[in-house]
């Protein structure tokens, strides 16, 4: 069977609801297939990737050390929208380093995210065959 | 004294803040907890509306939500207090009533 673009759109912040989660899980449970895989981190979604999240005071589970697994899934392609991050007052820095393991070239770690224009990201999700809304 | 309105949903997303700021009477407070905490960042395409509010309202940020979202309480807006828990009820105490705007 041959391998399809899938992308992951996501627009909502981390805790307030239970669609960031949602989304996490279902990717992890998808890469195990081993699809062609991006996620896209638009609107509050951007808020799921800021570093130092902490729950401990909320009683809720704090899944956004989950996002580092994704490397170890060959998940590179990770998009940010640029106009996102900088409605609200973010940048690349704001946002927790993740990487992932070139096996195919040099073995290096390299960043999976990518922060793009609004423009760009629509080339991106017109190029793929599922796209999926949380 | 006065109403306490909560505000629990994005600027970014919904327009409870502005719903909130259009509707409630100066010397009224303003928490914002759960998502609504958004609002209390500096250098956002809403915090210069946050800003000139502070003149009429006293606003508050619920900090354990602050945490876990990652919102650093050295990049709130100039003016916000933040409150824990027992602050939130000591302040649904303070007034006659609270207004969440959902």
């Amino acid at each position: 069977m041959a391998s399809k673009r899938f992308l992951y759109m996501n627009r909502k912040a981390p805790h307030g609801s239970v669609y960031a989660l949602e989304s996490l899980e279902v990717v992890l449970i998808g890469a195990a297939f081993e699809q062609d895989v991006s996620l896209a981190f638009v609107d509050d979604g951007v808020y799921q990737l800021l570093l130092n999240q902490d729950t401990a005071a909320l009683g809720s589970k704090n899944f956004s050390p989950t996002f580092k697994a994704l490397g170890d899934y060959d998940i590179s392609k990770i998009y940010v929208e640029a106009e996102s991050l900088e409605a609200r007052g973010l940048t690349r820095d704001d946002l927790m380093p993740l990487t992932w393991e070139d096996e195919d070239d040099d073995w290096a770690e390299k960043d999976s995210i990518h922060i793009v224009s609004s423009e760009a990201l629509a080339e991106i999700i017109e190029q793929q065959d599922v796209l999926l809304n949380f | 004294m006065s109403v306490l309105h909560i505000v629990n949903k994005s600027p970014f997303e919904r327009n409870s803040l502005d719903a909130c700021l259009r509707l409630a009477q100066a010397d009224s407070a303003i928490l914002l907890i759960e998502d609504g905490i958004y609002a209390a960042q500096q250098g956002t395409a809403v915090s210069d509306r946050v800003a000139a509010a502070m003149a009429k309202y006293q606003i508050y940020a619920l900090s354990p939500d602050l945490q876990a979202r990652g919102i650093s309480e050295d990049r709130l807006i100039d003016g916000i207090k933040t409150v824990d828990y027992d602050g939130f009820v000591q302040l649904a105490c303070d007034f006659d009533k609270s207004q969440s705007w959902l």
